[in-house]
């Protein structure tokens, strides 16, 4: 054991010129350059669980038990491909390693089969990775090749899926844990604040505030306890790259952890995580416990006289615990209710104490800045924006999955030549950026680059990358309204505005996407106060609220209302939903034809609407029909349609 | 009763001289060994760290994770983010209401099922995706979830 921590260690520090020649075959073994036996990786990660990981593992145990075939079957995170789950690679000694999409349980044979014979499957085959000395398959197109990878530059999430998010080994072998120990050594707490300073490294949050500015003001406040918190709350829905990054690559977390408490004097620092993300915790708790034993975390880290202690503390689940105040109440066991800043936590944050508060995306970057200098960060992206940042892409695209590109990069970019546009036969309308509280871009502003200032010229946020796209069967009433209620939920209640605005304004949205009791009287007359007022409710909730969720909680209504005011007109004025999502404004027909007159519709239907004579067709009465749909779940018949 | 009430005692044990900021991990020993926090064990949390029981019964309301009724036999959890959304989950959501007659966080009579509807799994590319006891179902119309349930029905009788 303590041989293996001191060639790690040596492997962290040196140049590899001066390893030895039985040191050098060590090495390569860890990468995974030479192999003793075929490895075969599979996606256990949270994405690849849920369309079948599980299954397959145990069909590729089954598979190599019943021919006594000797492998090495590990776990790994995501590469990004998320539709395309669950992803299997495999790497034969001597050979490249290739992957394959959609393997569930019943494909494995047949591709294990195939690849044993040196065969290459016919279908379903992703890539194979670039290997330097490794003989590559022929006829299989290198993943650099592929549009997908080939226009990313996949600078933090690159190790994703492909290394083993448990081998401590693998990743310091990789050329993991060097900025550390860099850190550690050679620089003092402030030439790191600087450092990261020079970087121009920005949050990846979604505020975009300097992150080397942060450090130095909780660095230049004296106090006896500093913290470092990693904000790991990811509960945006749509959003789940800072998942990825930590089912995929915990030890770039956790060293880029280290690389921040150390820069602001800190030895305490806390990963403050959503507790739906078992997977993940269980993998950081496995790295944090691995470095634990090597000494690389722990009192006196390799002799440095650094100490440092990391937990865990798992998120009780609150949208709003992503606000660093709110994070910081729920860590000190309150209700996560956001305090009116200043006070800012770098000055006084948990236990009244210097707190700085980073995102997983922005921790997970330092590794590589610290690593290969700052002016190589600023080498990428934009002059106001440099390094990548990683995008969630979801809703109605062809591929959905993590997209990590340079800032500056255009979304037309990232959903079109990345991941394919629309699906087959529909065509692109909008991508509404940022989750709940962020904005819906349209087509012809596709082409802006996506930078903080940029986007802000257009009144648009980036939020924390999620992107859900839409095409023309979805509508963009329906989905602002879903968002409103869903921040409706999540607000906590501390200031009015955002309170009842926001309940105010789940109101206005539902009773316009929905049809009305009646036409005539009170409650169409407060529906349409409502309308008219929606606009200045949303400025009064921008100006008054007093964190981050009430202040950008309009956003959606604002952008909406600014790109698609002809849908919200047409559902105001006509009751109709242009691209018939809206399930309550639907009009049902009975189709003649198809109608055999059974009469059950009429028995079922709550309003009456429904007439006839047995044996014949129904019809539905237009003006009567509440749109419930009940008739068109119990048609035994499927006479029953609408549009 | 008074098993409850041991367990209650046996998980305080393992949290000796706590202060406030371990207030939410507390809790969340509860929710996990019970599925549930029950009253007594808001009551005799409050004891134990000296806080008013409104105080940690306050707390444990604002956040999502904590439930206040036993999980049923099937605990059945449906995401309900964007993409999720998106994909008709609303609509699998009231099919699930209607077919077991409960609604968000609740249990049924017969404790044999209870729903939670999360924000988002972070399993966006196989939307719309439902657990059942942590096995997953994903990419699911309304037509498969009334045959999960029916399965999950027959199974429990």
């Amino acid at each position: 054991m303590q041989s293996e921590i001191d060639f790690l260690l040596r492997l962290a520090q040196v140049d590899s010129s001066e390893l030895t020649t039985e040191e050098e075959r060590k090495k390569n073994l860890l990468q995974r350059k030479h192999l003793q036996k075929a490895l075969v990786m599979v996606n256990s990660s949270t994405s690849g669980m849920v369309a079948g990981a599980g299954e397959t593992m145990e069909a590729i145990r089954q598979y190599v038990a019943e021919r006594s075939i000797d492998i090495e079957l590990t776990e790994t995170g995501s590469i990004g491909l998320s539709s395309e789950e669950p992803v299997v690679s495999v790497q034969l000694p001597g050979r490249t390693r290739i992957f394959f999409s959609k393997v569930r349980a019943e494909r494995v044979a047949s591709i294990l089969d195939d690849l044993f014979h040196q065969v290459v499957p016919g279908d379903g085959v992703i890539g194979q990775q670039r290997l330097d000395g490794l003989e590559g398959w022929a006829d299989v197109p290198f993943l650099d090749e592929i549009p997908f990878f080939a226009l990313q530059n996949r600078m933090v999430m690159g190790a994703c899926g492909i290394i083993d998010p448990f081998s401590l080994g693998e990743y310091i072998s990789k050329g993991g844990y060097s900025a550390f120990l860099k850190t550690i050594r050679s620089y003092t707490f402030s030439e790191v604040c600087k450092l990261v300073e020079e970087s121009g490294l920005r949050g990846r949050s979604g505020g975009g505030f300097p992150t080397g500015l942060k450090w130095k003001a909780a660095f230049q406040t004296p106090s006896d306890q500093k913290y470092l918190v990693c904000n790991a709350e990811e509960s945006d829905p749509g959003a789940f790259m800072d998942r990825n990054l930590m089912e995929g690559n915990p030890f770039q977390l956790l060293e880029g952890i280290s690389i921040a408490a150390y820069a602001i004097g800190s030895n305490r620092a806390y990963i403050y995580i959503r507790s739906e993300y078992k997977d993940a915790i269980r993998r950081i708790d496995h790295a944090i416990k691995e470095l634990r034993a090597f000494g690389l975390l722990g009192d006196n880290i390799l002799d440095s006289g650094y100490n440092l202690q990391i937990s865990l503390r798992k998120g009780p689940g609150a949208f709003v615990c992503g606000e660093e105040t709110a994070l910081i109440a729920s860590l000190e066991g309150k209700r996560g209710m956001p305090s009116s800043k200043p006070p800012y936590p770098s000055s006084s944050g948990y236990l009244g104490r210097p707190t700085v508060v980073n995102n997983v995306e922005t921790l997970s970057t330092l590794p590589a800045i610290v690593r290969n200098g700052p002016e190589w960060f600023r080498g990428i992206g934009t002059e106001g924006c440099p390094g990548t940042k990683i995008f969630s892409v979801s809703g109605r695209v062809a591929m959905a999955g993590l997209v990590e590109v340079p800032m500056g990069t255009t979304f037309d970019t990232i959903v079109n030549d990345i991941l394919g546009g629309a699906r087959k036969g529909r065509e692109l309308k909008a991508l509404h950026v940022g989750g709940p509280t962020g904005c819906m871009v349209p087509v012809d502003l596709m082409n802006v680059p996506v930078t903080f200032e940029s986007l802000k010229e257009k009144e648009l946020v980036m939020g924390s990358g999620g992107v859900l796209v839409m095409d023309d069967k979805t509508c963009v009433v329906n989905t602002v309204r879903y968002f409103m209620e869903y921040v409706d939920k999540q607000s906590c209640g501390k200031c009015i505005p955002c309170r009842e605005g926001t309940r105010r304004m789940a109101e206005i949205l539902g009773s316009i996407t929905r049809k009305p009791d009646d036409e005539e009287g009170h409650t169409t007359l407060e529906r349409f106060k409502g309308v008219m007022q929606l606009e200045s409710l949303a400025e009064v909730m921008k100006d008054t609220s007093l964190c981050g969720l009430g202040q950008n909680a309009p956003n959606p209504v604002m952008s909406t209302l600014k790109y698609f005011r002809d849908e919200y007109e047409e559902h105001i004025f006509n009751r109709k939903c242009p691209s018939n999502s809206c399930t309550e404004l639907r009009s049902w027909f009975i189709d003649v034809d198809m109608c055999t007159g059974c009469s059950i519709c009429a028995k079922r239907c709550p309003s009456d609407a429904i007439i006839g004579t047995s044996r014949h067709p129904y019809f539905i009465v237009q003006e009567k029909c509440i749109g419930c749909g009940i008739c068109y779940e119990v048609c035994k018949f499927s006479a029953v349609y609408y549009k | 009763m008074e098993k409850h009430a041991s367990r209650i005692e046996e998980i305080l044990h393992r949290f000796p001289q706590i202060k406030r900021n371990a207030l939410i991990p507390l809790l969340q020993a509860f929710q996990d060994e019970f599925g549930y926090i029950s009253e007594e064990a808001v009551a005799r949390i409050g004891s134990h760290l000296s806080l008013p029981t409104s105080k940690v019964y306050g707390l444990a309301t604002f956040y999502n994770q904590f439930t206040f009724t036993p999980r049923g036999m099937y605990h059945v959890v449906l995401c309900n983010g964007s993409s999720c959304h998106m994909a008709g989950a609303g609509e699998l959501l009231s099919e699930i209401c209607k077919l077991l007659d409960i609604n968000d966080g609740e249990t049924t009579r017969d404790g044999h099922f209870s729903l939670e509807v999360q924000s988002c799994i972070g399993a966006c590319g196989q939307s719309p995706v439902m657990s059942v006891n942590d096995t997953y179902y994903s990419g699911i119309g309304v037509k498969e979830v009334r045959e999960i349930i029916k399965q999950y029905r027959e199974d429990a009788e």
